[in-house]
């Protein structure tokens, strides 16, 4: 051997000893450092799970009828792995079964499109599951259209026809209740991605209002089959199978005739306010038991139809949900629409001159205008001046005196070079009526209005300083007047400092003063009440299929308002003036239930998208009966017009509605509730056996 | 030039194989046991659940194992000295069977390389197993004929090695079946670097097959099907369903056989088929599942020694063409023990080529029994 040969061949061996060093490493790596993890990865390709879904609870109203329950359907859904991987990547088919279920083709497509395929801008409606789960693109299909799709399945590759629970909101009182029940959908990536609950695909779960809020309870456990496979998917074992567990049912507080009575007293007073020539762009009504808390009913206008989920929604519905021009029918204005409350807000005010030492008993100027630095503050109407009791000052509006009284105390706590610690008797009333902190009710995304106090000036100011120091720069060209512009340069400068201009505002509820309706039902719920604030409950509680009680919601206490026992009565005999000799008095004086309340007519800074003025929000807010209150009944119309030619009227219909009064005549036998007030116990749940009642006729 | 003048003696079968190397008798009869239940592992429980004979592998691989080692053994019997005058006949055999797979009529496509010869009756042979024996023969007698001086083979007769290499290989790149081709080449540069030519034949040459093999990708000489398994291993992911998965699916089945194994005949990946040809290119998934780190780990083991026993009558014989003989036959198993035992592991691309001794498959069977003949050859006469 030459020695390059024998070096060669001591190289091969060295050679052939670490590839097999270099096999031996990667074994060990592979099946034991790693092998767990192949074990699991073998376990997720041999398993496969089949969820059968379980029947949701229904969603019941306070005597058991069913406002959201399940029913059969039948789904047709597409398999985006099976028809991507055709010559057109589906398109023919996904044509065909458009055809057949009358729907549009682009609708078809975009539904099962991961919303990431889709250009931003152009994605509503697109599938936000994943694409290893069957796409639905309706759950209510005709038996006929299930089967052409089950008898010509060469035809329709990779599209399925299977039965599946349905969730039907069926409106057996003619109540609607969008916003309450929410709706329902498929689990998306980012549910089971969140890990907080084990979802399956394929699941449905609550997206929004009650069925998101109470989702826990009303979905039960699905029936889960794991199977192991092979490679072409036969199955060869059964490894686990559970069957499914159903849902519970949640009885609410709400009254489904009084619900939907309640919406026709909204959609009614909208339709109003626009015959008198106000935008009237939305609005929202509130029926709240004044003992308890418990909410009777809650409409918000513009709605939707929750089923329209079920029939597989359209890009154009669901563009209309969150248009801007349609109202955006998906934001819930009772519980996350926020607005100035303006004169509904003086009951508060009351409370707070009182604990500024203010006598609610004397008698008091009310100019027709006042003048605070040099800006004029006047009243909504000439009319109204004088000097007289505060009590006929709320009765009748009396803006100028809270203007007064609110420049004094701004006065008095050092105006433009405030003490260390001011009294601010307005703001820290108003805290404790509970005016910028949500309320708790049991829906989700609850707004929390806004109280404007100092704290919060200074933050808007850090927040917006560099807007106005650099206002000609960054303000829109149309806002450039040389007014705003002087604005700008003084808010630059200290507009952290709170003006005459906020606190005299704040008294009547204006400035930057935001409440949503439902902190307003609780406030005059707690008036008639005595001052307990309560925790607004729409659950009243969970219910096993076979009736046994799973969890009672009794009534939560959120606090006291401040207001003393003379203040509340003052404030009794105030708000019942509005309705006998006040605003309201063209409403109420001759209704034959005695009614106590507010109205609200307030300022709103803007303009619409056409180039007019915003219209002011119309709000009413009042208790009943007046000796005894037993409800607390809101309407707010955003750009409704005077609180008490619109509101007040709607309130005064769903009062009719609840007492059943027609003209001026009381018929306890068409009021809402026959032993005249909500059922105190629990009904019986029985959704399979549920039939429609006769809705309230209206006044 | 020195010719040695071969014993020419009768043994009988009995003296003949008390001469065989002991310790690679052994190891190549562990490696055919193994394989057997592997083989038998691998398709018994699909073959039953599809209502087919579960045995029906089990048989004809035993079959392919009987005609394998009469053919090894036949192979002992002539001394390999003499083979030489049969090393032309042999090369001759392997182009024809080349030439006649590429007619489309006789030659059938099986993974994309046409590469087979189907017979009536299902029996398939590759000639291409053929043309490695006739190469690693015929190289090693043109480098030996110089005899085993210090100067090493003349360059002249390298490049005659190169060109008688040159048809077969051509034809078997035509086909194309990358994955023989590349143990051949292998192969040849293990035998050329053993005889002792000069060192820049062996860099030129391991240069030249490192460009072969991605300018072949790139021309397009391979076909799209492998093309595809090579890209797959550099980017498992790239196309999940194809031949990416078919390398993610070989990985988990091997790992999650874990330290000791799903146990013989109970792995789930194996018994569902989710790893493809598991009875010949990935016959190494089913040791990985069912036997774990152990029996795979015991199979590599067996290999080793397999190597060391013929590393040593490479270099105990004082014969340059048994040698260089030992060395190719070396080559090639080492090679196409590592690039299919690699590749089901994730660290070699994928080309189907099938595990010495343990793969299901009468032509590979027969040509790698014909190689430890060969081995054995060289060792009964180098005492």
């Amino acid at each position: 051997m030459n020695s390059r040969s024998r070096l060669n061949l001591v190289v091969m061996q060295v050679l052939v000893i670490s590839l097999l060093l270099a096999m031996l490493g990667r074994l060990f790596y592979l099946q034991v450092a790693d092998g767990l993890v192949y074990q699991n990865a073998a376990l997720s390709i041999q398993s496969r799970d089949i969820v059968n879904p379980a029947v949701r609870g229904a969603i019941v109203d306070d005597t058991g009828l069913p406002m959201a329950m399940d029913r059969p359907g039948m789904v047709i859904s597409v398999d985006r792995s099976v028809i991507d991987k055709m010559k057109d990547k589906g398109v023919g088919v996904l044509q065909k079964v458009a055809t057949l279920l009358v729907k549009n083709y682009s609708d078809v497509y975009t539904s099962t499109r991961l919303c990431g395929e889709l250009p931003l801008g152009s994605r509503t409606g697109c599938w936000n599951g994943t694409l290893y789960q069957p796409i639905p693109l309706t759950k209510v299909a005709t038996s006929a259209q299930a089967l052409k799709i089950l008898e010509n399945a060469d035809q329709y590759p990779g599209v399925n026809a299977t039965p599946v629970p349905i969730r039907s909101y069926p409106a057996l009182a003619g109540e609607n209740a969008a916003h309450l029940l929410g709706y329902v959908g498929s689990v998306t990536s980012a549910d089971i991605a969140s890990g907080n609950n084990q979802y399956y695909q394929n699941e449905t779960i609550g997206q929004t209002g009650l069925e998101y809020q109470y989702n826990k309870y009303l979905e039960g456990i699905p029936g889960i089959k794991t199977v192991i496979v092979d490679r072409t998917s036969n199955i060869t074992s059964v490894s686990k199978n559970s069957d499914p567990t159903p849902g519970d049912n949640l009885v609410t507080n709400i009254n489904a005739r009084l619900q939907a009575a309640t919406e026709k007293a909204l959609a009614a007073s909208v339709l109003n306010a626009r015959a008198q020539g106000n935008a009237a762009d939305s609005g929202a009504a509130i029926v709240m038991d004044v003992h308890t808390g418990r909410v009777l009913a809650l409409a918000s206008y513009p709605t939707y139809d929750p089923n329209m989920w079920q029939k597989g929604l359209t890009v154009a519905q669901a563009q209309a949900l969150f248009s801007a021009s349609d109202g955006v029918p998906a934001l819930s204005r009772a519980t996350d629409g926020e607005y100035a409350p303006a004169s509904a807000f003086k009951a508060l005010s009351v409370v707070a001159a009182s604990s500024a030492g203010y006598n609610l008993n004397a008698n008091y100027d009310c100019p027709y205008s006042l003048k605070i630095g040099n800006q004029e503050f006047h009243n909504d109407d000439t009319s109204v001046q004088g000097h007289f009791s505060l009590q006929h000052a709320i009765a009748v509006s009396c803006d100028t005196i809270w203007y007064q009284i609110g420049y004094d105390q701004w006065v008095k706590d050092g105006g433009l070079f405030p003490h260390n610690n001011p009294n601010d008797f307005f703001f820290k009333n108003a805290k404790a009526f509970g005016v910028g902190v949500p309320t708790g009710i049991d829906l989700p995304s609850e707004a929390s209005g806004r109280l404007p106090d100092r704290a919060w000036k200074l933050a808007y100011y850090k927040s917006n300083k560099n807007f106005y120091c650099n206002f000609t720069k960054l303000a829109r060209k149309s806002d450039l007047t040389p007014y705003l512009i002087a604005i700008a340069k003084q808010d630059c400068v200290d507009g952290y400092v709170l003006r005459a201009g906020d606190a005299v505002n704040f008294a009547i509820g204006q400035g930057d003063t935001l409440m949503t309706p439902i902190q307003m039902t609780d406030i005059y719920a707690a008036i008639a009440n005595g001052g307990t604030l309560y925790r607004p409950q729409v659950a009243r509680a969970i219910l096993q299929p076979d009736g046994k009680v799973v969890q009672e919601y009794s009534p939560v206490v959120n606090g006291k308002i401040p207001a003393s026992s003379s203040d509340l009565t003052f404030l009794h005999a105030a708000l019942r003036e509005v309705d006998t000799d006040g605003t309201a008095a063209p409403v109420f004086a001759t209704f034959p239930i005695a009614v106590s309340g507010k109205t609200g007519t307030g300022q709103v800074q803007g303009r619409n998208a056409n180039g007019t003025a915003k219209d002011p929000t119309s709000w009413f807010a009042s208790y009943a009966p007046s000796n005894e209150p037993e409800y607390a009944v809101v309407m707010m119309v955003s750009q409704g017009g005077y609180g008490a030619s619109i509101a007040a009227v709607g309130v005064k219909d769903i009062y009719s509605a609840i007492y059943g009064v027609t003209g001026n005549t009381v018929d306890p036998k068409v009021a809402i509730f026959p032993t005249g007030a909500p059922p105190s116990g629990l009904p019986k749940v029985d959704p399979k056996n549920a039939a429609p009642v006769t809705p309230v006729v209206a006044p | 030039m020195v010719m040695i003048t071969p014993r020419v003696r009768k043994r009988r079968i009995t003296e003949n194989v008390a001469g065989f190397d002991r310790w690679l008798t052994f190891s190549v009869v562990a490696l055919l046991l193994i394989g057997t239940i592997l083989v038998w592992a691998a398709t018994r429980t699909w073959f039953a659940s599809q209502g087919l004979d579960p045995q029906y592998y089990l048989k004809r691989h035993i079959i392919n194992i009987v005609i394998g080692i009469g053919l090894g053994y036949a192979t002992t019997l002539i001394d390999y000295r003499l083979l030489r005058a049969y090393t032309p006949i042999l090369w001759g055999l392997g182009v024809l069977g080349l030439i006649a797979v590429a007619i489309p009529g006789i030659g059938s496509v099986v993974n994309g390389a046409r590469a087979w010869i189907t017979f009536p009756g299902g029996f398939q042979i590759q000639p291409g197993e053929v043309a490695k024996i006739s190469i690693i023969l015929g190289i090693s007698m043109l480098l030996s004929e110089h005899g085993d001086i210090d100067s090493g083979p003349s360059d002249r007769d390298v490049l005659k090695a190169l060109a008688i290499s040159a048809v077969p290989m051509g034809l078997i790149m035509l086909q194309p079946d990358l994955g023989t081709a590349i143990i051949i080449g292998v192969s040849m540069i293990a035998i050329i670097a053993v005889s002792g030519a000069k060192s820049r034949w062996v860099a030129g040459l391991l240069l030249f097959a490192v460009i072969g093999v991605i300018g072949a990708a790139k021309v397009g000489i391979m076909s799209e099907y492998q093309v595809k398994r090579l890209s797959s291993f550099i980017n498992p992911s790239a196309d999940p369903q194809q031949s990416g998965y078919q390398l993610r699916q070989s990985r988990i089945t091997i790992g999650s056989g874990g330290v000791l194994g799903r146990g013989l005949f109970e792995g789930p990946q194996t018994n569902g088929r989710f790893v493809p040809e598991q009875q010949t290119d990935f016959i190494f998934t089913v040791a990985g599942e069912e036997t774990g780190f152990v029996g795979s780990g015991l199979i590599i083991a067996l290999f080793g020694l397999f190597f060391w026993r013929a590393f040593l009558i490479a270099q105990r014989t004082n014969d340059l063409f048994g040698r260089l003989v030992c060395v190719g036959v070396i080559g090639w198993f080492a090679f196409q023990t590592f690039e299919n035992i690699g590749m089901a592991m994730g660290l070699m691309p994928m080309t189907g080529v099938p595990l010495p001794f343990i793969s299901y498959g009468g032509s590979s069977m027969f040509a790698t029994l014909v190689g430890f003949g060969l081995l054995q050859n060289v060792h009964l006469r180098s005492r």
